[in-house]
Formats: structure tokens, C-alpha cells, sequence
């Protein structure tokens, strides 16, 4: 194609105008994108945003090796147009979502079902997929579960315990997060981009931020921008613990498991020591921070820091030196290489598989401009390189964190934003403890949101706990999803 | 002949000392994490509940649903008192009772399976496949076990079986048979007794729907039965046979103490196994019960 045919370039937590947004029809659309994806480009978002009786499909795509993003999009239309998934298949979703939330029907998807959409009382999950056969049975299981989680329905399809397929329907937690923020930002804005997903509370909350100052065409002050590379680590360190000690529970190992469960508490109170709530709300705002770690407060955060890591250190050897815990985790639930990177896995799962995809190392912004993380990543795909990949990220967010710790940013921890810029589109990218956090938001001539996209990591990754599942023994269902530990609520928004 | 009293004290410590062993098992397990735990008598405190609770029946359940737990408590209570109480005897003796005993087991687990199907569930199901399916395995090694104690001690009566050392095969046979232990009273590595997650379990899974009196008595009969398998491994093990009847007695207390104890401590540092390698676990015990036999057929002659 010609050079009509090439997306925009943008950075990481930068704007541009929504007329420099190169505009094709949509079967040229299609193909170019196809054409990126051919080159090694990734999906983070695909999206429909309305425009007169029609609508436009937007398309944010990563070049994770040049460190850069890509844009298009297609004229308006109404109708149906050539699907991507039918070569590309992590646009499996995103276009099940567009045809549920504009009607624009993908022709030659293979699998086109709702997504979210509401039924009654639940979600309209459709048909499942089935196998048919004298030994093949169906076991559903949810949306009720026997623990206290979020509710999403599995359905499998078993001969004897070997899993043929796995199918996943979500939608039971759809709260209308993206249509609420549409005339935005309201008041509430900033409570409800904290509560997108709780445990993911300051990468949303630090994406959200990040696009309002792209928008405003300004930067959050360093001194706030350290303090938020801080809270993420925080986060992660929270959560990644907090799986260890699951993934310890599921397969009965009773010391990692209760050592974890406390010590993920001991992470939540250091974040809770700066803004006194253990996920971070009201930490993060757009403009900077609202909580500074003044240098007594540092000290006392590195003391209890250390005490939690050398603790977590210990509980997380006791369950690698276990060989029983170690025969369990190995050659369960894989996920290939190729697999994953077809799919789009962002996260530990896709680091699990070997790709090295981190939006701290690719796309680096704010803090992280400045300090890097190393990567984490681990050959294997199994369950047992998913958590080796979380129990090396526990080591490196640690130390990490104790390196910022001991050489804070100076100056002021918040700035007045200037009213956000009209008819821009601005992208901002977050590595949150689960993987990629998408945020992309469009302004109307007013400055106000005309479309805002959230893309939680654990929409892009559900698809690889149902590929992690084929052929695989159903008894291993609870620890390849333990591994994954995906949000529900993030993805129903 | 024993008499009726006898019988009835047999019954009674059988009803009610059963329920203990679960309650120091969980006191183990969170002694080594470090917590307080559940109280002891924690199971008796469930049944007692339950037993007070009314019973959600499936309207798709035969008489079947009820009756299996039933029938598989009362085969349990008889195997119980079959099994000798040391210096004390069994409260029923006769040639040929340990086959009585393996049978009625085995009616046991196939009322539980049978009323774990009458719901349709597909995880009860599922429960119930494996459950015979590793119940064959077992089973093997029981009856290994059990022709190497009538092999070494020349009879078939479960009171002149146990009654003296096992001799030189007595290690392999306390391996076997605690394997065996852990694998027919569904304890980790085989099962998990603590999981809530349906897909995993194997006996549990089973009981999903059971609910009040059926329930409890469920789990009253699965403590018998871990006590009934406790008692015949120590017996089976210890050498009791010069003590006087007071201090057998205490060595069989102490015995049974000391699987219980052992029980929660493998619970408590060691992962599950995976499915695909519980046969390989239930193998080797079957294999240490096989050796056992060799060492009682051609070490004893």
C-alpha cells in the first residue's frame, strides 16, 4: 500500500489531534491494520466511536520493539465490514464488543456472541460451543461460586476429566463504566476510574491521570510522577503475594499459603501508610499526587518494607523448595508462545510464555522514563512459569522500590491542570500488576469526552486462560485460573 | 462370647471418640501455619448443628439420596466393630471377618457414590468417577496388606491377625498402609479436605448436595472411618503382645495419637498431587503391601 495507508505514530501518554487521526474507509482500514498486525503490531484497543447516523472503528496498535504506538481509524459507517479476526484473532473480542455496542457486524468472525450485554437479570451469554459424543459431557460452573469472588460463568466441555473446550461469559458485573464517562469528566469520574477494577486501583487511576495531563498538554509535577511509579510497585507487590498465597492454597500447600495471605495485608498498610486506604484511592489524581511520602515517612516505610520482603522472601522459598508444589505447577495449563502472542497475553501471563511485554520496558513513561524495572519474563507458558514470573516480579518491584526510596524527586506534588484540549485523542498505557492498563479517551469541540475506552488487561487475557485449559485435566481448572488471577469487573466494566 | 455391656461400650466409643481425630488434625495443620485454629471438638460441634437442621431435597432425587448415606454410616459402624480395640477385642469375631470388614467398606462407598449420582449434578458425578476409580487402586493394596498379616500370622480373624508384631515386613506394611490411610479418607496428597473448589475435590464433591442429618451423618461416618483405618495400621504395626492390658492400651492410644499427628503434618507441608499421579502414589503402596506379603511368605518360613 501506499503511503496513504500508514497509521499515525504517538508515544506512550501523548495526544493528537482527532484530524490528524489518519481516516480510510473501512475495508482500507482493515487491511492496513491486518498489515500492522503482519508486522509485528499488537491490539490494545478497537473501539466504535459514533459520529453522525454512523460509526467509526478506532484502532490503537503497539510496536512494542520500536517503542511506539500507532492510530488509525475508519470513516463512519453503518452495516458490516471484512472482520479482523479472521487473520488476526485478538481482535476476537474487541469486535464482539463493537458489534454489541454499535451494531457493526464483522462478517467471517467466527464466533460472534455478546460480550456484556444484559439479559434480564444476567448477562445474554448465547450459545456455547459444544461437543457432542457418547463420553463427552458438560460441566457448567457459576456464576455462583463456592468462594467469595466475582461472579462469570465457565463452561466446559469434558471427555471424562480431559477438557476439550473451555468457554468463558462474562458480563454478570457490567456497571456502564465507558457510557457514564461520555460528556466527562463529572465529579465522580475520578471514584469511579479507582473502582474500574479494585485491586487494580492505581494503574487505572494513574492512567487516567496520565490522559487528562496529555490532554491539558501538560506533565504532572517529577515529585508526583515518582511517587506514582512507587504506588503501582506497591500495588504489585500487594497482589502478587496475594496469588502466591492463592496458588499455594489451591494446591494445598498450608505454609505458603497462610505466610502470603498476612503479608499481602503488610503491603496494603504501606500503601495505606501515605493515603491511609490499602488500594490506593485517593492517592493518584490528575495533576500529580494528593499524598506526598514526606523523609520520616519514607523511613518508616522502608523499615516495615524490608520486614514484608524478607518475609515474602522465606514464604516463597518455602513453596519453591517444596518438589511437591513444584511437580504440580509444572506442565499444567500451557499456554504456547506463538499462542500468546496471537491471542495479544499482556502481563505476567504473556511474560510467563516468554514474550517480554511490559509497558514499564516498551512504552515507558512518567517515572518510568528515568527508572527502570528489569523485565521478568520466563520460558515455559505452565502454571509454574506463572509464578515464577510473579515471585521474580515481587523480588524486582522490591528492590525497585528501595532504589526510588532512596533518591526521591524533588519539588511540588501537584499542578493545576489547564482545561483539556478539544477534538484530541490521547492514549495512555500503564504496566498494572496484571498487565497492560489501556486507557484512550477522545474529546468533543467542548473539551469534553466524546468516547473514553478502557481496556483492562484481563480483557485481553481471559481468551488464554480458556487456551490454557485444552486438553488439559478439569481438576486443574481452580490453579490455571489462580495462575491468570484475572478481573471480572475489569473486563465487564 | 462378649457380652452385651461390652458391646455397647464398643459402640459407644466408636460414635463417640470418631469425631476427635478430624479435630487434632485441623489443631496440627494450624499449629505448623501458626494460627489457632478450629477448636477440637470443632466436629462435634458441626454435627450437632447439623443433625438440628432441616434436609433441601432435589426434587429429582429417589429415596436413594437419604438412604445411601444411611446404609453406608451403618456398613461403617459395622466394619467398626469388627476391628479389634487391642487387649479388648472386637465386638464380633469370627473366621473370616476381615473380609467382612473389606466388604463392607467397600458397600460403603458404593451407597456414597450411588447417592452422590441421584442429583444429576455433573460435578457429584465426577466425584463419584474418581472416587471408584482410585478406591480400585486402593483396594489392591489393602488386600495386599491383609493377605500379608494372614499369611505371616497363619489366620483369617481379625483378632489373631493384628494381634501380634508384624515382624520384619512391618515397615513396608506402616507405608502401605498409611498411603492407604491418606487416599481412602481423602487427605492431602490425594484430596483436599479444605477446598471449596468443586472441580478439584474428589469426596466432597460428592456430598455437595447432602445437607442436615444426612450430612452429619456423612461426616460422622467418614471420621469412623479414619479411625477404623488409624486403629488397623497401628495394630498392624505395633508389637503389643507382652504389654499388660493397661499399658496396650496406652500404646494403642499413643499409636493412633501419633498417626493422627502425622496425618496433619504431611497435610500441612506438602502440596496435592495431581490426578494424573495419584495411580503412580497408590501403586507404590500397593507394591509395599505386595513386599510385605513376600517378606511374611518366605521371611516368615
Amino acid at each position: 500500500m501506499s503511503d496513504s495507508s500508514s497509521f499515525a505514530l504517538l508515544a506512550n501518554a501523548t495526544s493528537l489531534p482527532w484530524a490528524e487521526v489518519p481516516a480510510w474507509p473501512v475495508e482500507e482500514f482493515v487491511r492496513a491494520t491486518g498489515k500492522e498486525f503482519s508486522r509485528g503490531a499488537r491490539l490494545c484497543a478497537l473501539f466504535g466511536v459514533p459520529e453522525g447516523a454512523g460509526t467509526g472503528i478506532v484502532a490503537v496498535l503497539a510496536f512494542d520493539a520500536d517503542n511506539t504506538l500507532a492510530v488509525a481509524r475508519s470513516t463512519a459507517f453503518s452495516g458490516s465490514y471484512p472482520s479482523i479476526t479472521a487473520t488476526h484473532p485478538q481482535a476476537h473480542l474487541f469486535e464482539r464488543e463493537i458489534w454489541e455496542q454499535h451494531g457493526l457486524t464483522p462478517t467471517g468472525h467466527p464466533w460472534l456472541k455478546p460480550v456484556r450485554r444484559g439479559h434480564g437479570n444476567a448477562p445474554a451469554n448465547g450459545e456455547f460451543f459444544r461437543v457432542s459424543g457418547r463420553e463427552v459431557h458438560e460441566v457448567a460452573v457459576g456464576p455462583v461460586h463456592a468462594g467469595i469472588i466475582e461472579p462469570g460463568h465457565f463452561r466446559f466441555q469434558c471427555a471424562g476429566e480431559e477438557v476439550l473446550h473451555l468457554e468463558i461469559a462474562l458480563g454478570y458485573q457490567h456497571r456502564g463504566v465507558e457510557e457514564a464517562l461520555v460528556g466527562g469528566p463529572h465529579r465522580a469520574t475520578m471514584s469511579q476510574m479507582e473502582t474500574v477494577a479494585g485491586d487494580t486501583t492505581i494503574a487505572h487511576a494513574t492512567a487516567y491521570a496520565t490522559l487528562m495531563e496529555s490532554l491539558s498538554g501538560t506533565e504532572a509535577p517529577l515529585r508526583a510522577q515518582w511517587l506514582r511509579a512507587i504506588a503501582l510497585e506497591l500495588e504489585r507487590l500487594a497482589n502478587h503475594t496475594g496469588d502466591m498465597g492463592a496458588l499455594a492454597n489451591d494446591v494445598a500447600f498450608l505454609p505458603t499459603s497462610s505466610a502470603c495471605g498476612k503479608i499481602r495485608g503488610d503491603y496494603l498498610n504501606l500503601t495505606a501508610l501515605v493515603c491511609g486506604n490499602r488500594f490506593g484511592r485517593g492517592w493518584v489524581r490528575p495533576g500529580g499526587a494528593r499524598h506526598d511520602l514526606e523523609p520520616e515517612r519514607i523511613a518508616r516505610m522502608l523499615e516495615r518494607l524490608e520486614t514484608a520482603l524478607s518475609d515474602t522472601e522465606q514464604a516463597v522459598a518455602w513453596f519453591w523448595d517444596a518438589a511437591s508444589v513444584r511437580a504440580r505447577l509444572e506442565n499444567v495449563g500451557t499456554v504456547f508462545a506463538a499462542q500468546a502472542a496471537e491471542v495479544g497475553l499482556v502481563g505476567p501471563a504473556a511474560r510467563a510464555c516468554g514474550l517480554v511485554r511490559d509497558v514499564r520496558y516498551d512504552h515507558p513513561a512518567g517515572w518510568h522514563r528515568f527508572a527502570q524495572a528489569p523485565v521478568a519474563v520466563w520460558p515455559g507458558g505452565d502454571v509454574f512459569a506463572r509464578a515464577r514470573v510473579r515471585s521474580l516480579e515481587i523480588r524486582r518491584s522490591g528492590d525497585y522500590i528501595r532504589d526510588q526510596l532512596a533518591g526521591p524527586a524533588d519539588g511540588g506534588i501537584r499542578c493545576a491542570l489547564p482545561p483539556p484540549a478539544s477534538d484530541t485523542l490521547a492514549v495512555a498505557l500503564v504496566e498494572g500488576w496484571r498487565g497492560e492498563v489501556c486507557h484512550v479517551g477522545l474529546t468533543d469541540g467542548k473539551g469534553c469526552f466524546r468516547r473514553y475506552k478502557i481496556v483492562d488487561p484481563s480483557f485481553h487475557n481471559w481468551t488464554g486462560l480458556a487456551l490454557a485449559l485444552r486438553g488439559a485435566a478439569i481438576s486443574d481448572f481452580p490453579i490455571c485460573n489462580k495462575s491468570f488471577n484475572l478481573s471480572y469487573c475489569g473486563f465487564d466494566l | 462370647m462378649i457380652s452385651f455391656l461390652g458391646f455397647l461400650l464398643r459402640l459407644a466409643f466408636w460414635l463417640l471418640v470418631a469425631p476427635l481425630l478430624p479435630g487434632i488434625i485441623n489443631k496440627v495443620k494450624a499449629w505448623v501455619a501458626g494460627r489457632r485454629g478450629p477448636p477440637t471438638l470443632q466436629l462435634y460441634y458441626d454435627l450437632a448443628k447439623l443433625w438440628r437442621k432441616g434436609v433441601v431435597l432435589s426434587t429429582l432425587a429417589s429415596p436413594g439420596f437419604v438412604a445411601g448415606p444411611a446404609v453406608a454410616w451403618v456398613a461403617l459402624i459395622s466394619a467398626a466393630m469388627l476391628m479389634p480395640l487391642g487387649a479388648a477385642g472386637g465386638a464380633l469375631s469370627f473366621r473370616g471377618d476381615v473380609l467382612l470388614l473389606i466388604y463392607l467398606l467397600a458397600l460403603a462407598r458404593f451407597c456414597t457414590a450411588w447417592a452422590a449420582m441421584e442429583t444429576g449434578s455433573a460435578f457429584e458425578g465426577m466425584g463419584a468417577a474418581r472416587e471408584v476409580s482410585y478406591a480400585v487402586l486402593s483396594e489392591a493394596a489393602l488386600f495386599a496388606a491383609v493377605l500379608a498379616l494372614g499369611i505371616h500370622t497363619g489366620s483369617v480373624s481379625l483378632v489373631t491377625m493384628l494381634s501380634p508384631m508384624a515382624g520384619a515386613g512391618a515397615l513396608l506394611l506402616a507405608a502401605g498402609l498409611f498411603t492407604v490411610l491418606l487416599a481412602e479418607n481423602c487427605r492431602v496428597p490425594f484430596d483436599d479436605p479444605n477446598t471449596h473448589l468443586e472441580l478439584t475435590m474428589i469426596h466432597e464433591v460428592m456430598v455437595l448436595d447432602h445437607s442436615g442429618p444426612p450430612l452429619a451423618v456423612i461426616l460422622h461416618g467418614a471420621s469412623v472411618k479414619l479411625l477404623l483405618f488409624t486403629l488397623l495400621l497401628v495394630q498392624a504395626v505395633l508389637p503389643m503382645g507382652g504389654l499388660s492390658s493397661a499399658g496396650a492400651a496406652g500404646a494403642l492410644a499413643a499409636g493412633v495419637l501419633g498417626v493422627t499427628v502425622a496425618v496433619g503434618l504431611v497435610e500441612s507441608l506438602m502440596a496435592r498431587l495431581a490426578f494424573r499421579r495419584v495411580p503412580l502414589l497408590l501403586t507404590t503402596a500397593f507394591l509395599f503391601c505386595l513386599f510385605a506379603l513376600l517378606m511374611a511368605w518366605k521371611g516368615g518360613a
